[in-house]
């Protein structure tokens, strides 16, 4: 390679022939790092997960095995291999520098912990010693590596058939990472997984992949739609574990939430502190309806397409009565005042209980023995086997979830790109500019409040049969668990304001991340707080960047692909 | 025909009085200049004007009717503005922008905007078209898709007055289009406003560019402290003692070279 780009190394070597060396180091130190997986890696079956096995990966061996093939198909992007290349389209090294360094974390943790929890080194069987030997050799044969980063040119598009297939394997492939990483059992796995993946997608994202793929995907709208609802819908198929599913279904009603909060915020700009009231709501008018037995309204329940209308109307007409007041007030008093609400809403249900108030609601008992769902005869407490795939009760929620989420995708992407939505901007972005421009603040602010209400008091109506139990304490600003306000605000913060995407990473990173961490039990708010500063630190744009945002940094670049096009709302 | 008749608009802060009764009248297709030193008062005539500020008194008539309250409702009826100091949304793009100005020439609501019918996206796609036009005669079409923020201090301000535009004004206040240009954009911003009046919309410019001025207004209006002192066409105000007295200190009675300063304020 001539030209501009300076070679440059970390490790210093003999400059004659370096190169050729370090790659080939990389490579052969990536290919016995997944060779290592095939052999036990110690001796006794009380390390979680059970490495002892010769002849196929366990545990942890699995990411390591991942990684090293990875990185493997990397060494072949740095050969120039002619399908490899385009993995790499900002060049390969400082990709297959941070692979290393994900390989080396991940399996160096695993190692260490080995020697840790079983009490020293002694530990180690020679399968541990030739992977310990193999992930460092590739570290520092990477680091090694000459630097070939380059500039590259956007990729023009492929054959339609071509790029959708690639959707389709992106999300795909994302569906079987998600599901890896829900369905670990031990913490041991999920922290090795969590290390690999964060370190994996750092050196894929200076790759230049991630820009190639959001490219792909703003181009292919339609076929990412379909392709993120299939995979949405064949987790159900692959994960049929109860615990797991009803983690997944908790995570969409919770990613769900958020997505109507990034209305509020991510859109409009109202900083809303009490926003989970709106899913207390709608849980409450779902499990008044529910003909659950110790709802003041007995007997029959209501359909479930009346019960979502009844949830959604109540959370909207909540939505407009805290609204009409406190959308007045603006920034920091709008803040403390939706907090206020939020409270009283709670405090509220606690006295609505016959005693200090009317009855209605139970007060801190709540109603509980909410039945299940049943649509068009599908008993949602019951098994069912179609076509030998067995859906559990909690399958059956996450499926019904999969679909509130679509509709709310659905709505969320008409209306951010449309006269209201981009009203909605102009006022988060100046508020005395929007209303001279002929926007009536007051009413689009309003407007906001309801539809992001409605969007919570649709989640909340399905949440109560979720849950089967409503009580106040679900719905506080702040408590060690999602969903509450605090945390749904930092869902949509961390995952990207005014994405799409955003939020349901954001949100499900939220939940998924402490249930795993069991160990910190009481520490979760500590650890909590400890993300968001370093989020906020490292990446203030959240984990998926608003495509505006994105302009602010490649404008050219895509100034140039898009042509006339213009921005949307979100990836 | 009048398009815009002030009357006596009084605006009061407390202590200070920041406009007191000023009058003024602008006729079809006319471009009226407000000059004035700083603090004078012309932006808090353009917020009374607007909306934006409620003025203690006075009465402000468009086209024959009072105009409305509140600054969206002003936009609707017609008088547009921009802003001193720039307002743009920073993190949309430059036709975003536009399209927020034609805010109140759509109709479409929440839930057109989710059913997305045959009618709905023409119109969306007649106010793109409508936007674009509208950039190009700003001269900043090719920026379409950047965001507002990239944009240089001069087509900022083009942004600015393409987006007040885009509400289709009948009468437009500019304040201080020029502040910031070079030589080279401010005679472009000069030919802007003068194709703004070719559409048949009235101008209201406040600037503190005096060849600027006296080169596109039809009539100019000089404010100093909350007062009209003069109003006139462009060389008799400029010939007019009082107002090179205004701007340069000296009290009335000493030529504009005197630099002793007088008994006087
Ligand atoms: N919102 C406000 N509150 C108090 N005083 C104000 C306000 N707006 C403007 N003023 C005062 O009114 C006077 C006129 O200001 P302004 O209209 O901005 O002058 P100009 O645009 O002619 O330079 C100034 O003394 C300013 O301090
Ligand atoms: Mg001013």
């Amino acid at each position: 390679m001539s030209g501009a780009g300076a070679r440059r190394a970390i490790v210093p070597a003999p400059a004659a022939g370096r190169g050729t060396v370090a790659r080939a180091l990389v490579t052969a130190g990536a290919a016995v790092s997944a060779g290592s997986t095939f052999l036990p890696w110690t001796w006794t079956a009380s390390f979680p997960g059970d490495l002892t096995v010769a002849g196929y990966p366990g545990g942890n061996q699995v990411i390591t095995l991942v990684v090293a093939l990875v990185m493997l198909a990397y060494c072949g992007a740095a050969y120039g291999l002619p399908g490899l290349r385009a993995l790499a389209p900002r060049g390969a090294t400082p990709a297959l520098r941070a692979l290393a360094l994900a390989l080396a974390v991940s399996t160096g943790y695993v190692l260490a912990a080995i020697a840790i929890t079983l009490g020293g080194l002694v530990n180690w069987v020679p399968g541990s010693w030739v992977a310990a030997v193999a992930v460092l050799l590739t570290l520092l044969a990477a680091l090694a590596l000459p630097d070939d980063r380059r500039d590259a040119p956007p990729p023009a598009p492929g054959p339609r058939w071509r790029e959708t297939l690639v959707v389709f394997a992106v999300l795909l492939g994302g569906l079987v990472l998600a599901d890896y990483g829900l369905a670990t059992e031990h913490t041991e796995q999920f922290i090795g997984y969590v290390l690999a993946l964060g370190f994996a997608v750092r050196g894929l994202g200076v790759s230049g992949l991630p820009a190639v793929i959001s490219a792909l995907i703003a181009r292919n709208r339609v076929a990412t739609s379909v392709a993120a609802l299939c995979a949405g819908l064949a987790f159900a198929v692959i994960q049929t574990s109860g615990a797991y599913t009803s983690l997944a279904a908790n995570v969409l009603i919770f990613g769900a939430v958020a997505l109507g909060l990034n209305i509020v915020v991510g859109l409009s700009g109202l900083l809303d502190l009490g926003y989970v009231a709106f899913l207390g709501v709608g849980a409450y008018a779902g499990a008044l309806v529910s003909g659950s037995t110790f709802s003041r309204f007995t007997g029959t329940p209501l359909p479930f397409w009346a019960a979502v209308l009844i949830g959604i109307a109540v959370a909207v007409l909540a939505g407009v009565v805290i609204g009409a007041p406190t959308l007045r007030v603006r920034g920091d008093y709008l803040a403390i005042v939706t907090l206020g609400f939020g409270e009283i809403f709670r405090i509220v249900v606690n006295n609505l209980d016959g005693v200090s108030g009317p009855q209605l609601t139970n007060g801190p008992n709540g109603i509980p023995n909410i039945p299940d769902l049943v649509i068009f005869g599908y008993d949602f407490g019951e098994e069912h086997t179609v076509l030998g795939v067995t859906f559990g009760r909690f399958t059956n929620y996450y499926l019904l979830l999969v679909l509130v989420i679509a509709v709310m995708v659905f709505v969320f992407a008409r209306v951010g790109d449309s006269r209201i939505g981009r009203a909605w901007v102009a006022i988060r972005e100046d508020e005395v500019a929007a209303q001279a421009m002929g926007v009536n603040t007051f009413r689009l602010k309003l407007l906001a409040f309801a539809l992001g209400a409605a969007m919570a008091g649709l989640a909340g109506t399905v949440q109560a049969h979720v849950t089967t139990t409503v009580t106040p304490d679900q719905y506080q600003f702040l408590s060690t668990a999602p969903p509450n306000s605090a945390f749904l605000l930092a869902a949509v913060v961390l995952g990207g304001m005014g994405t799409i995407t955003g939020p349901l990473l954001g949100g499900a990173l939220l939940f998924v991340i402490p249930e795993k961490l069991e160990f910190f039990e009481d520490k979760q708010l500590l650890l909590f707080g400890l993300t968001l500063i370093l989020m906020m630190r490292l990446r203030p744009e959240g984990i998926v960047p608003n495509r505006r945002r994105q302009l602010e940094f490649h404008e050219e670049e895509i100034a140039g692909r898009e042509g006339r096009a213009v921005a949307g709302v979100g990836a | 025909m009048t398009v815009l008749d002030a009357r006596g608009v009084t605006m009061r802060f407390g202590g200070l009085t920041a406009v007191k009764g000023v009058d003024l009248s602008v006729a079809e297709g006319e471009i009226v200049g407000l000059i004035g030193p700083n603090g004078a008062g012309k932006t808090t005539f353009f917020n009374c004007l607007t909306g934006l500020y409620t003025p203690t008194a006075g009465e402000v008539r468009y086209r024959g009717s009072r105009l409305p309250a509140r600054p969206h409702e002003v936009t609707r009826a017609g008088v547009a503005r921009t802003f001193q100091n720039i307002r743009l949304f920073p993190n949309m793009t430059v036709l975003e922008n536009v399209l927020v100005g034609r805010h109140v020439r759509m109709r479409e609501g929440l839930f057109s905007a989710i059913g997305r019918s045959p009618r709905y996206r023409r119109a969306e796609r007649e106010a793109r078209e409508a936007a674009r036009e509208l950039l190009d005669f700003a001269g900043i079409g090719g920026q379409a898709s950047s965001l507002a923020r990239n944009l240089s201090y001069g087509d900022q301000r083009r942004l600015e007055i393409a987006r007040a535009m885009a509400s289709g004004p009948g009468l437009l206040l500019l304040d201080e289009p020029t502040a910031g240009m070079n030589a080279r954009e401010t005679r472009q911003a000069r030919d802007l406003v003068l194709a703004i009046r070719g559409r048949g919309v009235a101008v209201v410019v406040i600037e503190h560019d005096m060849r600027f001025i006296f080169g596109v207004c039809d009539r100019v209006a000089v404010l100093t402290q909350g007062e009209k002192l003069v109003e006139g066409a462009p060389a008799e105000v400029r010939a007019d003692e009082r107002v090179i007295a205004a701007y340069l200190g000296t009290p009335a009675g000493d030529g504009p070279g005197g630099a002793a300063r007088g008994e006087g304020d």
